[in-house]
């Protein structure tokens, strides 16, 4: 191998097909060692759940939400859960691929007719948005949408189809963000 | 037979798989290009479809896998964590994400990816996403309502539909090739980009040699279950298939001799009610549906172990013993005649008339001592029932 013709910069990006296939495969294989698919927003609810337990423990003790959260989940702490290991996991792992690839680096992305400050507003609020939206969906695009199309649940699918046809009614109105 | 927790990957085990596999997602995420929002959104002003093609990609090769290893018995999907269907919360949660997805540029896994590369618009999305999470815990009496409306338990989308399982996979595996196919051509419409000439290159023919071979797979991972409920409908097919069978005086011997005989064990495919009143010694109460669970079909896997599967009559546990060798299980006997048979020619034995032969003879005397001394087994023995079932559906979900 000829080191100097290894461009500097970033490395481009896996063949979307070849992740999509990889990404597949890593979902069957969850599946059947732990009879439970990827997710993502349940790490958020876990860790929201034990902060507030943590500044508040008479607030979760008295709020609906949380009791109901604590009976779903066996009791215990709630950041001994699968899925906060599971994003622990992806902390780390995206990090070693943006190593590998070189793509480190703090910046904010945003569209070219974009300002800064819409950017950071938008995604506070898509932020505040996908958190409500994924308890009414019991799950987000991971959890509920690529899990659920893998063991073909019809809410998963649903949530999917639901998720695919809000963004794009939406785009239009927010296009001045990202074009 | 998966998933193998919790009990070959024990729960603490299982915290560590979630790490690893944690890992191998955020790689496989941040290497497809997930960690930018610019590209995220991309597929919905056109510019840019990865996401579309990762994601449809994943979800189809899960799918067929996860219906391939059903197929080969490798799973039991009872045990698997099927999302639950509250109609609207699914569709009106759907939609405030969709909203959040155009607004924020990510979705909560791919914030994570992009977060871990130093995007900061990422880490602003996840602590909104902390608010968003507070706000539905605090405001929960107002969202209770819709959250648990229209329950409709954790169908799947083929029994929604009614249609076979292969049908939806099918359809699905076509309309990904379809989408594939038209956002190419929609990316380069939106991008400016001139229309290659077409030709054949590697690259294309291994992926349209993906896309017959998910489509091929997608039909041919068929419910094994209902496959063999078919094929045990073909009466002639049930009589001439060859099976190992055990003659009444055998099976008397045995029941006889159980305590010095222990490579032997029963499968009672009776109902309950006649199991309770008249069981044999190391008998199970088993069901059909027996045979494609987990834990019961771990007695069928101890080995050295011969299993006599028993019913009424004949042609019942034939077609028990069919399913159970075609799902690959071994040492399976019948007992000839069914227990009706065995209830008449050694239970109810009639010692009148002179034995011919020699033969008749030493039948007769091993007849007459096993009528009194089955009855007395029987009478003692504790019907151990069925399977217990210790392992409940995973809790999965978000």
């Amino acid at each position: 191998m000829n080191a100097e013709k290894i461009p500097a910069g970033p490395r481009p990006y896996m063949n979307p097909y070849l992740a999509g296939v990889l990404l597949g495969l890593l979902l069957t294989a969850t599946i059947y060692i732990t009879g439970r698919g990827l997710g993502a927003s349940g790490a958020v609810k876990a860790v929201t759940a034990t902060a507030v337990q943590t500044i508040a423990p008479s607030h979760t003790a008295s709020t609906k939400f949380y009791q109901e959260y604590s009976v779903e989940h066996g009791g215990g702490t709630p950041l001994k859960n699968w899925l906060v290991f599971e994003v622990a996991g992806v902390l780390l792992g995206a990090f070693l691929s943006g190593l590998i690839s070189e793509r480190l680096g703090f910046k904010l992305e945003k569209g070219p007719g974009s300002t800064k400050r819409a950017r950071l507003y938008g995604a506070i609020i898509g932020g505040i948005l996908w958190g409500v939206g994924s308890q009414l969906g019991r799950g987000c695009t991971s959890g509920a949408a690529l899990s659920g199309l893998a063991v073909m649940s019809t809410g998963g699918i649903l949530t999917m189809a639901s998720i695919f046809a809000g963004a794009y009614a939406f785009a239009w109105f927010f296009r001045k963000l990202w074009l | 037979m998966g998933p193998l927790v919790p009990d070959i990957i024990s729960s603490n085990l299982n915290f560590i798989m979630a790490f690893v596999i944690g890992i191998l997602f955020g790689m496989i995420l941040e290497q497809a290009g997930f960690s930018t929002s610019k590209k995220l959104v991309g597929l919905f002003y056109g510019y840019d479809f990865t996401v579309l093609r990762v994601f449809f990609t994943a979800g189809v090769v899960a799918m067929t896998g996860v219906m391939g290893l059903k197929h080969f018995g490798l799973l039991d999907i009872n045990l698997v964590y099927i999302n639950p269907t509250f109609l609207w919360s699914a569709i009106i949660g759907g939609l405030i994400m969709g909203l959040g997805f155009v607004l924020g540029g990510f979705c909560p896994g791919t914030s994570v990816c992009a977060a871990a590369i130093g995007k900061l618009d990422a880490m602003i999305f996840i602590g909104g996403s902390f608010i968003g999470v507070l706000v539905f815990a605090e405001g929960y009496p107002l969202f209770e309502g819709l959250y648990k409306a229209k329950n409709l338990g954790n169908p799947r989308i083929f029994e929604t539909f009614n249609i076979p399982e292969t049908m939806f996979a099918f359809l699905m595996t076509l309309i990904a090739i379809f989408a594939f196919l038209a956002v190419s051509v929609i990316e380069r419409k939106v991008n400016g980009l001139e229309r290659e000439p077409f030709r054949i290159d590697p690259y294309r023919a291994a992926l349209a040699a993906g896309a017959v071979v998910l489509v091929v797979l997608s039909l041919a991972f068929t419910d094994k279950r209902n496959d063999l409920l078919k094929n045990i409908e073909d009466k002639a097919f049930v009589e001439n298939y060859k099976l190992k069978e055990i003659s009444p005086d055998q099976f008397a011997l045995c029941i006889m001799r159980m305590e010095e005989c222990d490579k032997f064990q029963i499968f009672d495919f009776r109902d309950e009610e006649t199991y309770r009143k008249m069981s044999f010694p190391k008998s199970t109460l088993f069901t059909l549906e027996n045979l494609f669970e987990k834990e019961p079909v771990k007695l069928l896997n101890i080995k050295h172990r011969t299993t006599v599967f028993i019913a009424d009559d004949e042609m019942t546990e034939r077609k028990m013993a069919v399913v159970a060798t075609e799902l690959g299980f071994k040492r399976i006997a019948i007992l000839k005649g069914g227990v009706s048979e065995f209830s008449r020619q050694v239970l109810e034995f009639s010692s009148a008339g002179t034995p011919a032969t020699n033969e008749e003879e030493y039948i007769k005397r091993f007849r007459t001592k096993a009528k009194q001394l089955i009855p007395v087994i029987i009478e003692n023995n504790k019907p151990q029932g069925g399977v217990k079932k210790t392992q409940k559906r995973v809790i999965g979900g978000c």
